[in-house]
């Protein structure tokens, strides 16, 4: 099969995102590499990203699972929630 | 005067199974939901083994939305090219309603035993977010969502593995990455003739598929497929304490299963119709919870209550029989008007009589095979050494079936480490 991307297997998703407040607050100039590459390596929905020493995150495409939380709370990731009901993915398959 | 008898927090199988106990029982019953109807949370594999839905709504299949039932078993073991699959089929696999399993989507499912609880008088609340459970002198009391409370003589915590709801009442210690692993799926579309065809399966039956080996590079965890109507779920599930063994990333794992040689023509063709993430409990009876507490009990995926055997993954059933013993326990405690932890003590009664904690407790040394470097990274290399010695002619003179399996033991572990792990295998069945 043809590789998608983790963007574009998202697209084919329904979301209700909150565009603007984030459910998950991440310490973006978390010091620890190590810790950075568990959260970037295990997002299901690449939420994470390491470029050039820099960690980006967007919560848009989060799948709520709450893997980054178990790996990383208290380091990379500060304060973890799910979304406001009626906000974020809902799945009509499952 | 509380508002309701029973606050249910959560409609996946646990809330909804303990809803609809509840309410047949007269009692009123509040299922508070985080979807916009129950089920678009959740996710599964998946399979559903079906005898404890079956103790609730006799003959379920028949009307539920399952997707097919499984009749064809199978098991592979991958490495870089290579994959040996053991199979069975059997007349005697799902024989029975008893015995069945199911392939099932939780959105469409669980919409469905929304649907069973609410015929049954149970309320339903979606599109809601419980923030916090209300404490009254040790007691729970109620729920506060967005600063609605709303009270009941007992909440059930169907809330989902991560249940930062009997976390954050001190009933669950925070998870450990040891204890989970993330699963990623995709759910892709053909026709149902095509996988008819491909799985070698009649109308209406199902295979299960689980691998380990290859896609996580030697890390903890493996490869399902499961067919359902006319779409495939397929997915990867990864241990987190174990991320980063590989280097790869867990959607990257996924699209190598999917372009294994050995998967890849089962795919061909089919359209993404869905990707999800989800966290499997995998630590079992280790990571049983405090169960009870005056006003509160815990149940399914936030109890962890889950085994994974490697050729048989089992939580939603788990779910099913504990939401249904929970609200037995709070019909006792009803009749007697106590909602104490003593009260509502039937239900740790229950469940360790029941399959749930007898068969967590007979596999308890499974979680810890499945944190075993050797299962995961030298078991497939040398199960692929001997088979691809097996199978190769190529005009040279062999060494003998045996020889060559010994030469290969030889080569990839020394005498201790097999006789090691063969007994730490042996401990855990």
């Amino acid at each position: 099969m043809k590789k998608m991307s983790v963007e574009d297997k998202l697209g084919t998703n329904v979301f209700h995102t909150d565009e603007v407040n984030s459910h998950i607050d991440v310490d973006k100039a978390y010091p620890d590499k190590e810790e950075i590459m568990k959260v970037v390596l295990a997002c299901p929905a690449a939420c994470y990203t390491y470029e050039n020493d820099t960690l980006s995150f967007s919560h848009l495409g989060c799948l709520e699972c709450g893997t980054c939380r178990v790996l990383s709370h208290g380091k990379v990731v500060k304060d973890w929630n799910y979304p406001d009901g009626t906000r974020g993915v809902f799945y009509r398959q499952g | 005067m509380s508002d309701y008898n029973a606050i249910i927090v959560g409609g996946g199988l646990a809330g909804c199974s303990a809803a609809i106990v509840l309410a047949r029982a007269g009692l009123d019953v509040l299922v508070i939901e985080r979807g916009d109807e129950c089920g678009q949370k959740n996710m599964t594999g998946g399979r559903l083994y079906g005898h404890s839905l079956e103790k609730i709504i006799p003959n379920f299949a028949e009307e539920a939305p399952i997707e097919r039932t499984v009749t064809r078993e199978k098991i592979s073991i991958m490495s870089e090219g290579s994959c040996l699959d053991i199979g069975f089929g059997s007349t005697k696999l799902s024989a029975t309603p008893e015995t069945a399993s199911y392939t099932v989507l939780r959105a469409k499912f669980d919409k469905w035993l929304a649907e069973k609880a609410e015929e049954a008088g149970a309320e339903i609340i979606p599109g809601i977010r419980v923030d916090r459970l209300i404490v009254e002198d040790g007691k729970v009391v109620g729920i506060d969502a967005a600063g609605d409370e709303i009270t009941a003589d007992v909440v059930i915590l169907a809330d989902g593995v991560n249940s930062l709801l009997a976390r954050d009442i001190g009933m669950k210690k925070e998870l450990e990455p040891h204890q989970v692993a993330v699963g990623a799926k995709e759910v892709l579309k053909y026709s149902e003739e095509i996988i008819n065809e491909r799985f070698g399966l009649k109308a209406g039956e199902g295979m299960a598929w689980l691998t380990m080996g290859d896609p996580t590079l030697g890390g903890f965890g493996g490869g399902l497929i499961y067919t359902n109507k006319d779409t495939l779920s397929v997915g990867v599930v990864a241990t987190l304490s174990d991320i980063g063994h590989g280097n790869i990333s867990v959607p990257d794992m996924l699209e190598r299963f999917k372009n294994h040689p050995s998967i890849a023509p089962y795919l061909e063709g089919g359209k993404l119709v869905e990707y999800s993430g989800h966290l499997v409990p995998e630590e079992g009876i280790h990571m049983t919870p405090e169960l009870t507490r005056d006003g509160v009990l815990v149940t399914g995926d936030a109890a962890g209550f889950c085994i994974n055997l490697g050729f048989t993954v089992r939580g939603m059933d788990f779910a099913i029989e504990s939401g249904r013993l929970a609200a037995e326990a709070v019909i006792r405690a009803h009749s007697i008007g106590d909602y104490s932890k003593a009260g509502l003590g039937y239900y740790e009664l229950a469940l360790k009589n029941s399959f749930v904690m007898r068969d967590m407790d007979t596999y308890k040394g499974f979680p810890t095979i499945l944190t075993m470097r050797e299962v995961f990274e030298d078991v497939p290399a040398m199960v692929d050494d001997i088979a691809t010695k097996l199978f190769t002619v190529d005009g040279q003179a062999g060494q003998g079936i045996i020889m060559y399996i010994v030469n290969t033991l030889a080569q990839k572990t020394s005498a201790r480490e097999l006789v090691d792990l063969i007994t730490k295998v042996l401990e855990a069945f």
